[in-house]
């Protein structure tokens, strides 16, 4: 196994506690002191701050030097409208290839001279040789390894981040500005992926510890892991990739459309010429065979990614199966996504969760669990 | 109090013990959010599955820690598993059962052998 990379926080995690796991390549803390469900509460009521330097982050350079040359290009691989995202503007999107699977999911935001993108870790390698080998007529690659990646999300968090730039304050909901904190240029958006609201900021590497323990020095403020980083995106309707969506799942098979607008769909300016758009504009049409979905159980136990789902207690054919699946700290239950064949996908249908041999009585009902405090 | 190699303990009561899990495991499963007990009355034998436990991470067991019998489980938790991360070696008790052979008691770990167990 090659060696685990680290992040330019990694002695910061270690000095607080953190444990540390192996994670896309990386060593990355999981939970700190005060443990997953504190701070997924801290994260929802206060403000929490995430090491996501793991994260792939990506220039994209037009050659003729018109940004919409770059979009349009990009358009190729990513089924949503790029050519129309205004400057410091960000989109959520995905790579998608022939059979209309999702290589990767991302953030795309438009820096006028260039687009800035934030990938996955474990997808970081594939994504840049996809872009390197598609888009090499028309755009520069550049890989950014000078830049940490840290996210502040929760209630509290224009409040802190404010006093070091008062610009974030007038920032909306994927909006993105470079701003200047602690002799720095940090790229900021607001974003994140908690379904709180907050920032994600691009740090320069030797700027990084001083700017997130200047934060962590906020009383509103604590160091969150991976650990409720899942439960926070789960409880937000999130897909994690890799586990919620992956190369065998198509947009509409998991619930992503939205992020299709309509001048790619059918109809649309700039309809498909993407990879895969003959399924996946034929199915935001027609349908697709079985849908992602949000499920309660009725019981305390979670149901976990791999549990098989069926319509009966005693049904022998399984309808479906959870892909992601824990405790909401914040709904204070169980919750768990998964796909569900789409004629048993209505909203109230009570299924069951095959959990060591007994069927468990779960409900589907509508994403998020827990709605959004995104600043729109 | 002794201790088991699954990072039980055990105390004696009456003519019973009393099991539960250590702080070790405790800090080592993180926050528990289910658990699911035995039946009261069932025999069981040293390492069955007799009790299933959720943290926020995974699912993991809790074995016999001897042959007995399931005389009362502590079913508190089954409402407030996070009592377990809060309070393992007292109100987070899981059962207590009646021991087939009590001497086997003297075969299980001391504190010290245990500390030396986990480092």
């Amino acid at each position: 196994m090659a060696e685990l990379k680290r992040t330019p926080l990694y002695d910061l995690h270690v000095a607080l506690g953190a444990k540390m796991v192996p994670f896309a390549g990386y060593e990355m803390p999981v939970q700190y002191q005060l443990g997953v469900m504190k701070e997924h509460i801290q994260t929802r009521k206060l403000a929490g701050l995430f090491d996501v330097s793991h994260m792939g982050q990506v220039i994209i350079r037009p050659k003729s030097g018109n940004i919409s040359d770059a979009a349009l290009a990009l358009e190729k691989l990513i089924p949503i409208d790029i050519v129309g995202l205004k400057e410091n503007r960000q989109r959520y999107g995905f790579f998608t290839n022939d059979n209309g699977g999702i290589l990767d999911d991302l953030m795309v935001a438009n820096q006028g001279d260039h687009l800035f993108m934030v990938v996955n870790a474990g997808c970081k390698e594939n994504d840049i040789n996809h872009l390197l080998k598609n888009l090499k007529n028309d755009c520069i690659i550049e890989t950014v390894t000078d830049r940490a990646l840290i996210a502040l999300q929760g209630p509290s968090a224009e409040a802190v981040l404010s006093t070091f730039s008062p610009d974030v304050v007038g920032m909306r909901f994927m909006d993105t500005i470079v701003a200047n904190i602690l002799g720095a240029s940090v790229w900021i958006s607001r974003s994140g992926y908690t379904g709180e609201d907050g920032y994600e900021m691009s740090v320069p590497n030797e700027s990084v510890v001083e700017l997130a323990n200047a934060l962590i020095a906020f009383d509103a403020v604590e160091l969150i892991g991976l650990g409720a980083r899942d439960s926070l995106r789960l409880e937000a309707g999130l897909c994690l990739y890799g586990h919620d969506i992956d190369t065998t799942t198509t947009p509409s098979e998991s619930a992503l459309t939205w992020a299709i607008q309509k001048v790619r769909r059918y109809g649309g300016e700039r309809a498909g010429k993407f990879n895969g758009a003959d399924r996946i504009l034929n199915e935001i049409e027609q349908g697709a065979d079985r849908k992602r979905v949000g499920l309660r159980p009725a019981g305390r136990a979670p149901m976990r990614e791999g549990i098989k789902i069926f319509l009966t207690e005693t049904a022998e054919t399984s309808i479906g199966v959870i892909t992601s699946g824990g405790f909401g700290p914040t709904v204070q239950h169980a919750i768990s996504m998964g796909y569900i064949n789409t004629e048993f996908s209505e909203v109230g249908t009570t299924v069951f969760a095959e959990i060591r041999g007994k069927r468990m009585e779960a409900t589907i009902i509508a994403l998020p669990f827990k709605p959004p405090n995104f600043k729109r | 109090m002794k201790f088991t190699e699954e990072h039980e303990w055990l105390v004696i009561e009456d003519d019973h013990v009393i099991v539960g899990i250590t702080e070790h495991a405790a800090e080592a499963l993180g926050d528990l959010v289910f658990v699911e007990l035995p039946e009261v009355g069932i025999s069981v034998s040293k390492g069955d599955e007799i009790v299933v436990i959720e943290s926020v991470k995974a699912a993991s067991d809790i074995t016999a820690p001897l042959d007995g019998e399931i005389i009362e489980i502590n079913t508190t938790l089954t409402d407030k598993p996070e009592l377990v991360n809060e309070d393992p070696l007292g109100v987070a008790w899981f059962f207590k059962m009646k021991l087939t052979d009590p001497s086997e008691m003297d075969d299980l770990m001391d504190e010290d052998a245990y500390k030396e167990l986990i480092g």
